[in-house]
């Protein structure tokens, strides 16, 4: 639904209001088309105390813009008030920072930059995961840059995001999907997060802009809203897409499926048998090929726990992890046709309801949390097939669901984040296809927030 | 053809589609013939990823037809998502109608003349094409015609009040301008079927489809529309005693056996399915249910009262049998449109009656008993309401899954319509 209010503060007049009264002015996020250079203005790269990744991320950014975009500013003691360009993007590597004094190095780097940042410009920060560390004062070190980066994130204005990537060792090719994503306007709601990536073989795709050529994803819930945005992104990006939803949204879900080429598949994913019925359409319409599984289908029963009853309670978990759960036994047995193939990924639909918790949605928070929990469990499960699995948990979207809130829990769900705005089912959506990209084979058993860094579940 | 000496090639059912069927006057009240031919064209390329794509044809029809519905299935054809040089052409056979589409679209793909092909049909009984009387028509057309301004009014001189009142299409036969339940009335009287045989019949109807959609059975044969998502006119939890209930509309005095309950309702839908070549199916890696084997269509003489309205089917099942040697029995389902309970109990009793098999029918012997068991096992029209044109759509595409499911035998479908006419056909499981 429209947001009145950004649409006011964005008018001429209601800008001039808006301003003289000290109102917030959240802008127009800058959203992905593929017509559009993936960086909105020159980038500034910079290593602390060394900057051993340095090469790789500047190879990522030399053959995602032209070379003249990249300003190579690599050196932290280089005066950097001396320039005042505009930036698009900042990237430093501070993934050999190991004292406080190469935290400073980091401030000095960092703090010049801030002032010169164009609408929705990207700040991604490199560590190394603290757990990794030996050293307690590297661990700490390691672990400050998530304070940084989540503070930084807050402090920025205009569209602008700060997200933190913590790079194994020897992450060397498996951190290009998630530096693209992050650099680019697919991650136009994504903010304040921390992404881990690991080293993994990866085969980069042959045109970044349609990573999913050839590739065959299901997706649950698809008939509308956010799942229906999932459709519309991995078919933009190459996918042939086997839209799911249950039989009374077929109609719905048909307008879908032709929009993008697809196939509507009328299921209950509740049935005991959904898996069965999925691997044999995928067996016998695809030839047993699954790339990508979206568990994005779910459902709210809004209550009190104190007035839930077993239904209530019982429908919810059902539909949003018992169905999730029964599927995935299915779909990742390796003797099953049709089932997801070696190197397959699974992205699943959290919420930050389910990280935060949320009164009168005690059900909806425990599937939520406990999607988290499957995706943890089941990423370790079969990380030797090479198939990742994860979640992504969005905010504050705006569809039917949001619009049908009450005007103030609406509004507030709008604003407490640090961009002043709802999301779009778009930004869930290039969300779960960048972790479903086959260069993210490094990204597993994560969760990531799609919710412009909402106070909730912060 | 002269390089196929293998004989005709195999049409298969990929798959069908149809929107749920809804009670006339209900909720597709402002939907029109092209909407919902559109809609149940567009749930079947959704199910088979076909947007875009093209077919060898596309063939429909509606029994209420507006006059500017003419070219209908082509026009729903370019309103649907189907590739916009799909061809397509009306047919019109009354209720034999979307089994008649399904026969051609077989029949081209059997020659080689297509590879693939969209079998359909739809009615509404809701925006019934109201015309204006044959009064004003003359009129007008007279007026039309004139060529000065003084014969125009002249001709508009012809003018009556009474031309005002409207022509409303009836569902009476214009031979004998009895209604088509006036007609089986008197059939039914004839074969003396008795009320309760009919009310267990509608009953099993309703008792079975609403089984079949409990257990899944539509969840790809039926795509939801304008908020219907499973036909309006079901009623599972309906049985012989309430039906009993009901009062008679047709017939006369103790042969007054036939109700609404036992008749089919006025209904709104419509249907589609889509068949092909093997070769075709297998390239695009789609499912073949079954195979269409073969048809074929007889009339009956009712005007003079020889034979009742609706017994077309006995004599056409008759000849379809003797052609494929097959007996009545060589059959795992039987698909017999339930335009009334009682069309179908008569339509059994003639096939079991050896005067009738022999005197109607030429044959030594009567074709016999079928096992019931085995009748309209997923429901049938009594149950699901019956939009004309659409029933022959629902019924191929149910019986081509039923036998896909079962994964051998052949089913035999048996479908009455007005004129005195049916529309018989066997597919076969592959």
């Amino acid at each position: 639904m429209r947001d009145r209010y950004s649409d006011m503060v964005n008018s001429r007049s209601g800008g001039v209001l808006a301003g003289m009264l000290g109102l917030p002015r959240p802008v127009r996020l800058r959203r992905y088309a593929a017509s559009e250079p993936l960086l909105a203005g020159p980038v500034v790269v910079r290593g602390v105390a060394g900057g051993p990744l340095l090469p790789e991320i500047k190879r990522v950014l030399t053959s995602v813009a032209a070379a003249a975009v990249v300003t190579t500013e690599t050196d932290s003691s280089q005066p950097a008030s001396g320039s005042t360009s505009r930036l698009g993007a900042v990237v430093i590597d501070a993934s050999a920072a190991r004292t406080l004094g190469d935290l400073e190095s980091l401030r000095a780097s960092l703090s010049p930059c801030l002032r010169r940042l164009d609408p929705c410009a990207r700040i991604v920060l490199v560590g190394t995961p603290p757990e990794s560390m030996a050293d307690p004062t590297a661990a700490a070190v390691q672990r400050a840059l998530e304070g940084i980066i989540r503070s930084v994130a807050k402090e920025l204005r205009d569209g602008a995001t700060a997200n933190l990537v913590y790079a194994g060792q020897g992450c060397g090719a498996a951190l290009e999907s998630t530096l693209r994503f992050l650099l680019s306007a697919r991650s136009a709601y994504v903010d304040g997060q921390v992404v881990r990536v690991v080293p993994a073989a990866v085969t980069p795709p042959a045109d970044w802009c349609r990573p999913f050529e050839g590739k065959v994803v299901v997706v649950t819930g698809a008939a509308r809203g956010i799942g229906a945005s999932i459709v519309g992104v991995f078919a933009r990006d190459g996918a042939h897409v086997i839209c799911l939803d249950v039989p009374a949204a077929g109609d719905a879900l048909a307008r879908v499926a032709n929009r993008v080429g697809g196939t509507a598949l009328q299921l209950d994913i509740t049935a005991a048998d959904a898996g069965q019925r999925i691997a044999a359409h995928v067996a016998q319409r695809h030839g047993g090929q699954l790339d990508v599984l979206v568990h994005n289908a779910g459902i709210t029963r809004d209550k009190l726990l104190v007035n839930t009853d077993a239904d209530r309670w019982g429908s919810v978990l059902g539909v949003n992890l018992g169905a999730q759960l029964r599927m995935n036994d299915v779909l990742l047995d390796p003797q099953r046709k049709g089932a997801l193939a070696d190197g397959g990924r699974v992205v699943s639909v959290s919420s930050t309801s389910g990280i935060a918790g949320n009164r009168g949605q005690a059900n909806y928070a425990a599937s939520k949390a406990g999607i988290i929990g499957m995706v943890q469990s089941l990423a370790a499960q079969v990380a030797d097939r090479g198939i990742t699995v994860n979640a992504v948990a969005p905010g504050f979207i705006e569809t039917e669901m949001t619009a049908r809130m009450p005007l103030a829990t609406r509004e507030l769900g709008r604003r407490i984040n640090s961009l002043g705005q709802g999301g779009q089912p778009v930004d869930v959506a290039e969300t779960i296809a960048w972790l479903a990209q086959s260069a993210s084979a490094g990204v597993s058993g994560q969760v990531v927030r799609v919710c412009g860094q909402s106070l909730l579940g912060a | 053809m002269s390089g196929n000496t293998a004989g005709p090639r195999s049409a298969v059912i990929v798959g069908g589609n149809r929107i749920p069927f809804a009670r006339a006057n209900g909720p597709y009240a402002q939907a029109s013939n092209q909407d919902m031919m559109i809609a149940a064209l567009d749930g079947l390329v959704a199910r088979f990823g076909m947007a875009g794509e093209a077919v060898g044809e596309v063939a429909g029809g509606a029994v209420l037809k507006h006059s500017r519905d003419f070219n209908l299935t082509r026009e729903s054809v370019l309103g649907s998502r189907l590739a916009h040089n799909t061809p397509a052409y009306d047919v019109q056979q009354a209720c034999g109608t979307g089994l008649e589409t399904a026969v051609l679209v077989a029949n081209k793909i059997s020659l080689g003349q297509i590879d693939s092909g969209i079998a359909g049909g739809v009615d509404s009984a809701s925006d019934a094409p109201i015309a204006v009387s044959d009064g004003l028509r003359h009129t007008l057309l007279a007026s039309s015609r004139a060529k000065t301004p003084l014969d125009r009014v002249r001709a508009l001189g012809g003018f009556r009040p009474g031309h005002l009142v409207p022509e409303i299409p009836r569902n009476s036969e214009p031979r004998t301008g009895l209604s088509m339940g006036d007609h089986q009335a008197i059939t039914t009287a004839q074969w003396q079927i008795s009320r309760e045989s009919q009310d267990e019949l509608a009953a099993a109807s309703h008792h079975n489809l609403a089984a079949a959609y409990d257990r899944g059975f539509f969840d790809d044969l039926v795509t939801p529309y304008l908020g219907v998502t499973r036909d309006q006119n079901l009623r599972a939890d309906t049985s012989v005693d309430k039906l009993a209930r009901l009062t008679p509309v047709f017939g006369t005095g103790q042969d007054a056996t036939m109700t609404a309950g036992n008749s089919t309702p006025l209904t709104d839908g419509a249907s589609a399915v889509l068949l092909a070549s093997p070769q075709w199916a297998a390239e695009r890696q789609l499912p073949v249910l079954a195979r269409f084997v073969d048809a074929e269509t007889a009339a009956v003489d009712y005007v003079h009262g020889d034979e009742g309205l609706l017994m077309a089917p006995a004599y056409a099942v008759a000849r379809l049998l003797a052609r494929n040697s097959l007996s009545l029995q060589d059959f795992d389902y039987y698909e017999i449109h339930e335009a009334f309970a009682s069309t179908v109990l008569v339509t059994l009793a003639a096939w079991q009656s050896e005067k009738f098999c022999h005197d109607r029918l030429g044959l030594d012997a009567p074709l016999g008993q079928i096992d019931r068991s085995k009748l309209n096992v997923n429901g049938s029209s009594l149950a699901a309401g019956h939009p004309f044109a659409a029933t022959g759509g629902r019924i191929v595409a149910s019986l081509a899954k039923q036998l896909s499911e079962k994964g051998s035998g052949r089913g035999l479908i048996s479908i009455c319509a007005a004129g005195g006419q049916g529309v018989v056909a066997i597919l076969e499981a592959i």
